[in-house]
């Protein structure tokens, strides 16, 4: 990622010797009749940055449990130093020596840094000495941290600092890391990335797990590549392309999504955002301010952004979830809807696609011609007419989505929760864009969901603008937004900055404004370019 | 070894049918330890509990008849408890829908036309309903905990009755005893089978069963319910109003109570009484959750919780038990439903304990 800026190195960058810390052997885990880990071998050397690279449901998470000790191996060992060892919880992982680092934070909000910390090590060291050693962890390890700070006064990224210290404290030898990056921005990334390398410098093994290839290729020294469960490939990512290691996830060539021809400067505007401003619903979230946005037929509008920064709040007033106190906030092809809710909004064309698939883009144990109904009832598609559902209707939506969008599945109607997130995601995105909206807002398109999904999503996307729809793009991956987007605009502290041409904004500039403090720079940058 | 509960990856449709069953055979059994404990040998004791009554035509319209109630309002505490709101309080709005509704017949004792049990259902509903609507305004509007209100409503209704039979609804020829006097010819429900008491309200519950089903399976407004229930987030996404369906099935509920409340009245019981329900409000949350919150199921589970009625009295009667024993018995039916239920979304799993010597290295 922004890490490319800092090249120098990386040829001495080389997988150290030495015995492994931790070994897998012939690790096999069955749900039922699903096998989710196959005969699994890998082992993870001291001071060695390896990669677990594959696609969701690929067996990575299934794996990361069994070494954390969340989950027991149904057959197959675990050998820690050379040493046969049955991890029975996380609390044996932790003694032993392994430490993780959660991709959803598990710190209480209104408890300082030094009390969550406290909380998490075992025996009673008292918050004085802690306060000192988290100093000096912190120090050390170029992670600069108050201890006294509480936890909801931190940015996303100081907060993960806060588990990667609390994890420190344990002095592990190895350590877990589950998507770090996904919630960082690029100077973040760039951050913690020397923080790694520190470590890996002092013989601490770090297990990096990561949708993101190019970063993956920055710094690991290996990777072990999973699919459907058992290891297909190991490789030093730095001698591939980022292309080539899709490849071997998906098992086959990923083709790059085609991009969007510009849309025409002078097409209709047909969803106009005027001077929003929504009160923040409650004491964790974001007020938005002054919000205005137009975007037109034909075009993708990308929003970055660090979350938790108004992507949440922004999608719900620009959905009618929670309307806005004026009716001309909002305009969907010229009508005025700032006051109306969701349904009146999607009568006028619109349509949208929430950041969690599950419980609420869908309803967990609903078949999926039941989620359809969900969002489709109020549309005119007949399915619910004078209130009384048509099944077949309903579940004719469920074949459509299936056959454009590849919906694998079990069974011809399974309930939500039964299939994988990537293949969800193609349904829930598929719902809507069957219906050929006049506006679409999607949150997060493709968070989750391994590349093969990824690219089928961002490619129907791309033609659904293509055919004259507007569509808002609202998602934390930056490398997904510059892909896609014809303009992009960052949102920051519940303020969205005025959308630029793709072109005329580097990643660097991007990145900036994502920490809120510089709406202008991409202005600036621009203007020096 | 130790055994552990894994979730399932779908819900199993053969639980989802075999726990009710699974689980009025532990209650059995747990009926004959019982029928044991107390030095009545179990099978006689089974058999006169849950046997004898279906051989007996006068048993069998006997469940029937209490059957009524107990569906009518199952039903609607199904709708309400898919749409994940707890109204525990049906009983009394039972009990104000049958004061309401007698109000015609005692206060206009000479209003003696076709419409006349037809108007007193009609309040019998309004009232059931106004008094529901009393825990869903507090929920909706102050964020009350409506299983508290609605509980505690209750005794407010029973106390209000009792005063009510023994003051001034009282009927004046009764020689001083509560109640008021005895509905007649059109203030009372016709009865469908001669040398029964098998009365009107069973067309009515079956109405309101076929109705149910069909509002739950068919219609947006069901499906607005049980998307509320199960995933609120996603019932707002789909712009259904969380408020507005509360209210609703607070409503519906309320004024199936009142509906059965009133058919009780101008039923069975025949007059506004002390005691016009033996607990067919509580009893219906049983039959609620026995019958899977569905419609069809609810009915039969409704003659399974009658049977418990009967077969208590009849307990009491040639066992010599106590009459409480059908409120066990329908209190052990409830525990074991629950605790069948979690198998419909998890299944049992013996994991074998790893060897010591392997498990000693862990703890270093």
């Amino acid at each position: 990622m922004g890490a490319e800026t800092d090249n120098s190195g990386i040829s001495e960058f080389r997988r150290p010797d030495g015995a492994p810390t931790l070994a897998a052997v012939g690790i096999t885990k069955d749900f039922g009749s699903l096998r989710a880990n196959d005969g699994v071998d890998f082992a993870i050397r001291p001071g060695e940055i390896h990669a677990l690279l594959g696609e969701n449901g690929a067996g990575k998470s299934t794996l990361v449990k069994i070494l954390y000790g969340a989950l027991q191996p149904t057959a197959g060992e675990v050998r820690w130093r050379g040493r046969p060892v049955v991890i029975s919880n996380p609390a044996a992982a932790r003694r032993l020596g392994i430490g993780m680092v959660f991709q959803h934070f598990s710190l209480f909000d209104s408890l300082t840094v030094a009390e969550n910390i406290s909380l998490a090590l075992t025996g009673d060291a008292r918050l004085g000495d802690l306060r000192g050693r988290i100093e000096t962890v912190s120090k050390d390890y170029g992670l600069p941290l108050r201890p006294d700070s509480v936890v909801a006064d931190l940015s996303v990224g100081e907060r993960q600092r806060v588990e990667i210290v609390r994890c420190l404290l344990q002095e592990p030898q190895l350590i877990i890391m589950d998507e770090p990056t996904s919630v960082l921005t690029p100077q973040e990334a760039d951050d913690l990335f020397v923080t790694l390398k520190r470590l890996a410098g002092e013989g601490c093994s770090v297990l990096y797990i990561s949708h993101r290839l190019e970063e993956v290729r920055t710094i690991c020294h290996h990777a072990t590549i999973l699919r459907h469960g058992r290891v297909v490939g190991e490789c030093d990512p730095q001698k591939e392309t980022a292309k080539a290691l899709a490849g071997m996830m998906v098992g086959a060539e990923v083709h790059a999504v085609r991009p969007p021809e510009p849309a025409p400067a002078d097409a209709a505007v047909r969803l106009s955002v005027r001077g929003l401003d929504m009160p923040r619903p409650h004491a964790f979230a974001v007020a938005l301010r002054d919000v205005s946005l137009d975007v037109r037929a034909g075009e993708i509008v990308g929003i970055a952004g660090i979350a938790g920064n108004g992507q949440d709040e922004l999608f719900g007033a620009l959905s009618g979830e929670r309307p806005a106190r004026d009716e001309g906030a909002i305009r969907l092809d010229g009508t005025p809807c700032g006051r109306q809710g969701i349904t009146a909004r999607r009568r006028l064309g619109a349509a949208f696609v929430p950041e969690e698939r599950l419980g609420h883009g869908a309803v967990p144990r609903f078949r999926l011609s039941s989620n359809a109904v969900l969002t489709r009832y109020a549309t005119g598609d007949g399915i619910a007419p004078g209130g009384v559902i048509d099944r077949q209707k309903a579940f004719a939506v469920v074949e459509r989505v299936t056959k454009a969008f590849d919906v694998r599945k079990g069974s011809p109607d399974p309930e939500a929760s039964a299939l994988s997130g990537g293949n969800l995601q193609k349904f829930v995105v598929g719902r809507e864009i069957d219906r050929k909206p006049a506006v679409l807002v999607v949150s997060q398109p493709t968070w989750g969901v391994d590349a093969g999904a990824a690219t089928t999503i961002r490619q129907a996307l791309v033609d659904l603008a293509r055919s004259g729809s507007a569509i808002v793009m609202i998602s934390q991956d930056l490398d997904e937004i510059l892909e896609i987007s014809d303009r992009i605009a960052v949102i920051a502290n519940g303020r969205l900055s005025p959308p630029r041409a793709r072109a005329e904004l580097p990643r660097e500039a991007i990145g900036l404004m994502m920490t809120g403090l510089d709406m202008a720079a991409g202005e600036e940058v621009a203007d020096a370019g | 070894m130790r055994v552990e509960l894994v979730r399932r990856p779908e819900r199993s449709k053969a639980m989802s049918w075999l726990s009710p069953v699974i689980a009025v055979l532990l209650t059995l059994v747990a009926g004959a330890v019982l029928f044991a404990a107390s030095g009545i040998d179990p099978l006689r004791g089974l058999y006169v509990y849950f046997l004898e009554p279906l051989t007996l035509p006068f048993t069998i319209t006997e469940l029937v008849v209490k059957a009524i109630p107990i569906v009518i309002v199952a039903i609607g505490l199904a709708l309400c408890y898919l749409s994940n709101t707890w109204n525990i309080g049906a009983e009394g709005q039972l009990t104000v829908g049958a004061i309401l509704g007698s109000l015609v017949p005692i206060l206009l004792p000479d209003f003696q036309t076709v419409a006349t049990l037809p108007l007193m259902l009609l309040l019998g509903i309004l009232g059931g309903a106004l008094y529901a609507a009393i825990p869903a305004l507090l929920k909706t509007r102050f964020g009350t905990n409506e299983i508290l209100t609605s509980l505690m409503l209750v005794y407010v209704a029973t106390y209000l009755l009792d005063w009510l039979v023994r003051g001034p609804l009282r009927d004046p020829q009764g020689f001083g005893f509560p109640g008021s006097r005895a509905f007649t010819d059109w203030q009372v429900m016709p009865i469908l089978f001669p040398g029964s008491r098998v009365h009107l309200g069973l067309v009515i519950a079956i109405v309101v069963a076929i109705g149910g089903w069909f509002v739950l399976r068919r219609t947006i407004t069901g499906f607005a319910i049980t998307t509320l229930g199960q995933a609120p987030r996603a019932g707002a996404f789909a712009g259904f109003s969380r408020t507005r369906i509360t209210l609703l099935v607070f409503l519906i509920s309320g004024g199936l109570a009142g509906l059965a409340g009133i058919s009780e009245v101008a039923g069975p019981v025949g007059k506004l009484d002390v005691a016009i329900s033996p607990g067919y409000g509580f009893t219906a949350i049983i039959v609620a959750f026995l019958g899977r919150l569905n419609p069809a199921a609810i009915v039969v589970a409704g003659l399974v919780l009658a049977l418990s009625y009967i077969g208590g009295e009849r307990a009491q009667i040639m066992l010599g038990m106590s009459s409480q024993t059908g409120r066990v018995f329908q209190g052990l039916l409830l525990f074991f439903v629950l605790a069948c239920d979690t198998f419909i979304l998890y299944r049992l799993r013996v994991v074998r304990t790893p060897p010591a010597s392997a498990a000693a290295r862990v703890v270093e």
